[in-house]
């Protein structure tokens, strides 16, 4: 275990050094506020959560799991909560009541008449409200806000180092199950008429996507990570109609929103979690106008093409 | 492989399924026999998809047996023993997805017996086999042409195609085609009754739901009507008399939840 940690955190150092490196060839007035240490840590932690959200977004957008994300990320609180009352580290309880409220979900849909939304409705709203009562009782609003709304200054160097882990984890199973992966997506009925384990598939997934949660709780925080989860592969699939190109696509669009995003709040002092779903959402807006195949401009101009000729 | 001539494909007995606690299907008792165009004719809502959903796995029994070629469901499907083409609507046509790879993900199944550091590869970098296959069943389809075009760029009858593309990749012994006329413009429709011809002679079992009885008095060999549980069965010319017809529109048994239980 000791062992394990010193490697991660001889990874970080390297992975800071080779940052550091790229950020020198910037301008001075860009470059500046990335002598700190924190800011360091800061840029690493926005990379990594850009480009394991990105990843991730693509399945959620291409399976239409959008809501699914939003209720996992808000399922978090009460874990965060509980896990800082018996002194554990946050993950382990945000990881522990993001995957129940999940399972809790599709045991709603699968043995009840509710329907998956209400389903997802009622369990995540209720575990959110359990979060919030606990909360309001143990600790004080500063908390409580960065929970919420993410405070990527202050992240610590073992959370650095879980959104590292968490990252190289969700980057191995994506490469190995990629083909069991992308028939899931595709068509779940031919997955399981060639012999896939397509329940195996489904709760893996959306463990991923509870682990990808929590990584990005101290970047992003709970009410916006769902926003990581679904503008990059939105904005990828404006752009491309191959899924390789997709995921490559998406995982550039969160880690362009990240940085740019992190480098914005510092000039202008704003909230760094809030900047960077904000750029996110700017990049989707141009390629909804500016996309070749699919974008709002290049329909227009073949809906004239057609008219007069 | 070479197996009997009226060897059995698939062997049915006693299935019961249901969905929700409805009964769909009531006693279910088919041997559908090798090398054999095997048609499922009945009304809608009649369980033929839910016949369908049993054998691809995605439903369970709640009582009888499914058995392929005398070895299990799950044994065959995991070896491609069974090509399942599903009815168009049930597939997300907005997914970033060209025709080749769409039709080379009936060869996934297949890629598990691959070498490990072939399997680590994208897909388009598998094995030449795989991709031989995939040209084949476009060229048979006739979609050669648009193999590298976005599956949502097709039309209806070429979706179709592409589907039956996917099926006929997988060289799979038992093909199980879920309406594959419905909705087709009539050239696709002869390619495709064509292309099922031909695999008919080829040594394939055919199973199909259709609601077309022109193309089946053409070209099945056997007939089942199905309505909830199996009305009869038999050649074509007996099958699709007015008569048979008319007894299979009213066959539901009245009170299905009574012989439930």
């Amino acid at each position: 275990m000791q062992a394990f940690e010193m490697l991660g955190f001889s990874l970080v150092e390297l992975l800071i050094n080779a940052l550091m490196v790229i950020v020198g060839w910037l301008p001075e007035s860009l470059a500046a506020p990335f002598q700190y240490a924190f800011m360091q840590r800061a840029l690493l932690t926005s990379i990594l959560v850009g480009a394991i959200c990105g990843m991730l977004s693509c399945f959620v957008v291409l399976k239409r799991w959008s809501l699914l994300g939003d209720a996992i990320s808000h399922a978090v609180l009460p874990g965060v909560a509980i896990a800082y009352l018996l002194g554990w580290p946050f993950f382990v309880g945000a990881f522990i009541t993001g995957a129940l409220t999940s399972l809790g979900i599709g045991a709603i849909e699968r043995h009840t008449r509710i329907k998956s939304d209400a389903a997802m409705g009622l369990m995540f709203t209720a575990a959110f409200a359990l979060g919030i009562v606990i909360i309001s009782k143990i600790a004080s609003n500063t908390h409580l806000m960065h929970i919420l709304f993410g405070n990527v200054l202050g992240v610590q160097p073992s959370a650095l180092l879980l959104t590292l882990f968490s990252g190289v984890l969700a980057v191995v199973v994506v490469a190995l199950a990629y083909r069991p992966l992308l028939l899931y997506t595709f068509d779940p009925q031919q997955a399981q008429a060639l012999g896939f384990n397509t329940g195996l598939i489904h709760y893996g997934l959306i463990l991923l996507l509870t682990l990808t949660i929590v990584a990005s709780l101290e970047t992003v925080g709970i009410i916006l990570v769902v926003a990581m989860l679904i503008t990059p592969g939105a904005t990828a699939h404006l752009l491309t109609d191959r899924f390789a190109v997709m995921l490559g696509l998406s995982v550039g669009v969160g880690v362009l929103s990240a940085v740019i995003g992190l480098s914005l709040s510092v000039t202008f002092d704003v909230a760094s979690g809030g900047t960077i779903v904000l750029v996110a959402t700017t990049l989707f807006l141009l390629a909804l106008l500016l996309s070749p195949s699919h974008g709002l401009i290049a329909r227009q101009w073949r809906r004239q093409r057609y008219k007069h000729g | 492989m070479i197996s009997e001539p009226d060897s059995s494909a698939v062997d049915i007995q006693g299935v019961y399924a249901a969905y929700d606690g409805q009964p769909v299907l009531m006693d279910i008792n088919l041997r559908l026999k090798a090398h054999q165009w095997t048609a499922i004719i009945g009304p809608n809502g009649a369980g033929k998809s839910t016949l369908f959903h049993l054998l691809i796995g995605s439903m369970k029994p709640l009582r009888g047996s499914i058995q392929v070629f005398g070895g299990s469901l799950s044994e065959h499907r995991r070896a491609g023993t069974i090509a399942y083409m599903a009815q168009r609507e049930a597939i997300e046509w907005d997914f970033p997805i060209s025709v080749k790879e769409a039709v080379m993900t009936a060869r996934y199944g297949l890629m598990r017996q691959d070498t490990v550091w072939r399997r680590l590869l994208p897909p388009r970098w598998s094995d030449r086999a795989h991709h031989q296959a995939v040209e084949e069943a476009l060229e048979a389809v006739n979609m050669s042409d648009l193999a590298r075009r976005p599956i949502g760029a097709l039309s209806g009858g070429q979706k179709k195609r592409v589907l039956l593309a996917r099926a006929l990749a997988q060289n799979a012994k038992v093909l199980l085609l879920d309406e594959p006329l419905a909705g087709v413009d009539p050239v696709s429709e002869r390619l495709i009754l064509k292309v099922l011809a031909q695999q008919r002679s080829a040594g394939r079992t055919i199973l199909m739901v259709t609601h077309d009885l022109v193309g089946t008095r053409q070209h099945a060999d056997h007939v089942v009507l199905i309505n909830r549980g199996v009305v009869d069965q038999g050649i074509p010319e007996q099958m699709l008399s007015e008569h048979m017809l008319a007894r299979m529109a009213v066959a539901t048994p009245l009170d299905l939840a009574e012989e439930w239980q």
